[in-house]
């Protein structure tokens, strides 16, 4: 079976800036959840940008396979039709754009790359609402502007919307549980768990092992200076609640 | 001691304004209008051979230069002929099929045959601006007395009116379906029109009144027009002034308004065409806690310039006014917004507020703003602010991570920058074919 995605001896730096992503090495077969865990700085958010293609950054070495192809050749909005989706860390406001607007052209824009039919208004309506539904999201949230003055808990509810509406190859979930109170993590991981598929994988960033009590990995990572210095199966995450990064830092220095 | 000097302190005439002289020589026998009239022509004209064409050193022209923007001044268009009429058919198609009442003016005259002026409502009169001039009407007698104004485009307009419309809505009629005034110009040689308007809308009245400008491009056609207005007491007035003229035209349009007390009266620009466009809208806001709108949104390209004068003054109390503007400007565009709000002393409780926002698409684009408050009350709540920027990256990104493709990212963050102003207009019809021509707009650009 052919990975699903395949990060070779990647290097990246910062337009004009230093260098931030080391030599990383991952790779991810369909259906595999991998954690990655990692000090405060240590690049992994950067990471997560570098796969979808924000600019601003510089490739300065390896490449990323992502279902047989090139995945850094291609702008953001290809890689997203490609199937790959970044929850965001901090997701953004976008006033003046409804949420059901956007969704309509994100599903839309993505079918017809593929050259699949577009979704009618009635068609995504329903299904928007039935998701919005399991993860707590009521109509009048979807009418509202892009996640503005939407709470820290409920724009990450929104992202996982916005996942399970897209049925994304690779979900990479950026800190999916920062902000969100033990109700919500349950909301936001259910809604992950229920996209678990043999096809579709998961690369989930996590500073907490919590999370991963929910979202069960196949593989944690350990993330320090650019790159994965460590990986051992899903206690590792225990251990490393117990004893924190030191020695890894020391490895990857 | 030096001699005091005999030479005149004017300013050398232009080959325009001398061109603009014989136009008028030649043409003030065969203008509409009786003697009165003309006695009012020709002191209109007086006003503008004294002023001359705007130019830089006056204030209100500042960023619009006229002088060397029009440099000749064309020949006053004939009247339509049986060609210009059938070419104007497919007039005004943005708003086709709204089911308003058109009214068609082709090369600056109102055409009956064109134009839908049966079954008129209760209380709603319209007729040509020539033949009220002509035959003589109570309205005419109000032209330039709505605002006081010696601006020299506006007397320029009153020296050289040919035709417009003279609408009239009687007290308490509410006139549901809108009407449509569609200026066409039709002509492919470079001619002038000056058309001028009026609408007076009696007390607890209401009316929704649309204009639109258009012609061909690639012709350095020009058109004056001008608009007296009167909003009744307790009356409503929705107007919406589209320009979409050709490339390469000169249109500078000015507005008179007078609202009374408790009246209501929104007024929403939206300018995609032309390559100098002046629009400048007085409002004397005169009665007791009237609520005013007046709201813009240019979308420019190429070498376009755009100028919007706004005069919001607040001459009795507990009036509300919301001034909006928005500019997108791409290419080398320009896009100028000299915003004042007056408070007079006796508009105590006045609550004014007004904004002006340009989001640059290139480097070339330019945005001017010039807000000014100038208050005499001392119980008001009023403001102003204005912004410059460009498109937001971070959002942009953000848009294409979930698929959407840089263009319609762009479209869809431009959408809501205009929005907020499309979103205020209260037609319905009005407000998704603005948002369509802005989508069609932005799906058009390079
Ligand atoms: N645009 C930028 N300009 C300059 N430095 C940057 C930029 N973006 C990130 N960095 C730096 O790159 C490093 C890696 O940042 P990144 O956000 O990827 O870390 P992280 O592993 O996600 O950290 P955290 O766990 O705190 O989220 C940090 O030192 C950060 O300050
Ligand atoms: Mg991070």
């Amino acid at each position: 079976m052919a990975p699903l995605l395949e990060i070779k001896d990647l290097h990246a730096e910062i337009s004009g800036g230093r260098k931030i992503i080391d030599g990383m090495n991952l790779t991810i077969n369909p259906g595999e959840v991998h954690a990655i865990m990692g000090p405060n700085g240590a690049g992994k958010s950067t990471l997560s940008y570098v796969l979808s293609g924000k600019p601003g950054y510089e490739i300065t070495g390896g490449e990323v396979i992502f279902r047989g192809v090139n995945l850094l050749e291609l702008s953001p909005d290809e890689r997203a039709a490609q199937g790959l989706f970044l929850c965001f860390q901090y997701p953004l406001e976008i006033p003046g754009v409804s949420n059901m607007a956007f969704l309509h052209t994100a599903v839309n824009s993505q079918r017809r790359k593929r050259g699949e039919t577009e979704l009618t208004s009635p068609e995504l309506v329903r299904k928007v609402r039935e998701l919005g539904q399991t993860l707590g999201i009521n109509a009048e949230m979807l009418k509202r502007p892009v996640n503005v003055g939407f709470s820290g808990g409920e724009k990450k509810r929104n992202e996982t919307l916005q996942m399970m509406l897209l049925e994304p190859y690779l979900c990479v979930l950026d800190e999916a549980d920062s902000g969100l109170d033990i109700d919500a993590l349950k909301v936001v991981s259910n809604g992950v768990n229920a996209l678990r598929s043999p096809e579709r994988s998961m690369l989930v960033i996590t500073h907490y092992q919590r999370l991963l009590d929910y979202i069960v990995p196949d593989v944690v990572h350990v993330f320090a200076a650019g790159r994965i210095v460590h990986t051992g199966g899903k206690e590792l995450a225990l251990e490393l609640e117990a004893t924190g990064y030191a020695q890894y830092q020391n490895e990857a220095a | 001691m030096a001699a005091p000097t005999s030479a005149q302190i004017r300013p050398m005439k232009t080959s325009a304004e001398l061109a603009l002289a014989e136009t008028f020589a030649a043409a003030r026998a065969a203008l509409p209008g009786g003697p009165d009239v003309a006695a009012q022509r020709a002191a209109a004209f007086g006003t503008f051979a004294d002023a001359g064409l705007p130019h830089r050193r006056v204030e209100a022209w500042r960023y619009t230069d006229l002088r060397a923007l029009m440099r000749e001044a064309r020949p006053l268009a004939a009247p339509p002929d049986a060609e210009a009429k059938s070419r104007a058919a497919t007039a005004g198609a943005m708003l086709a099929g709204l089911g308003f009442r058109r009214l068609v003016l082709v090369n600056g005259a109102l055409v009956p045959e064109l134009s839908d002026l049966a079954g008129l409502e209760a209380g709603l009169s319209i007729r040509s601006m020539a033949d009220a001039l002509t035959t003589g009407d109570t309205l005419t007698a109000q032209l330039g007395q709505t605002v006081a104004s010696s601006d020299a485009v506006l007397a320029l307009n009153t020296a050289l009116m040919g035709d417009g419309v003279v609408l009239h809505v009687a007290a308490g009629a509410v006139i549901e379906r809108p009407v449509e005034l569609v200026f066409v110009t039709t002509e492919t040689t470079p001619v002038s029109m000056f058309t001028r308007s009026i609408v007076v809308v009696e007390e607890g009245a209401s009316l929704t009144l649309i204009e639109s400008h258009e012609g061909p491009s690639g012709v350095a056609y020009q058109v004056n027009t001008a608009l007296d207005l009167v909003v009744g007491a307790g009356a409503t007035v929705e107007r919406v002034k589209i320009t979409a003229e050709g490339s390469d035209a000169v249109h500078l349009a000015t507005v008179l308004a007078r609202v009374d007390a408790t009246a209501t009266f929104a007024n929403t620009f939206f300018t995609t065409g032309g390559l100098v466009v002046r629009n400048q809208l007085l409002a004397h806001l005169a009665g007791e806690a009237i609520h005013a709108r007046m709201n813009g949104v240019s979308l420019l390209s190429g070498k376009q310039h755009a100028d919007t004068l706004l005069s919001v003054d607040h001459a009795a109390p507990a009036g509300e006014s919301r001034e909006s503007f928005r500019a997108v400007l791409d290419g080398s565009a320009q896009d100028i917004f000299q915003g004042k709000i007056a408070v007079r002393q006796p508009a105590q409780k006045t609550d004014a507020r007004m904004l002006s926002r340009a989001l640059l698409l290139t480097e070339t684009a330019e945005a001017c703003a010039k807000p000014e408050l100038e208050i005499f009350a001392d119980d008001v709540q009023c403001g102003h602010g204005c912004t410059t920027g460009t498109l937001d990256q971070q959002l942009k990104f953000y848009l294409m991570s979930r698929g959407i493709p840089a263009k319609e990212s762009e479209a869809l963050l431009i959408q809501a920058f205009v929005g907020e102003v499309l979103d205020a207009i209260g037609n319905e019809g009005v407000r998704s074919a603005l948002t369509d021509a802005t989508q069609a707009w932005l799906l058009g650009r390079e």
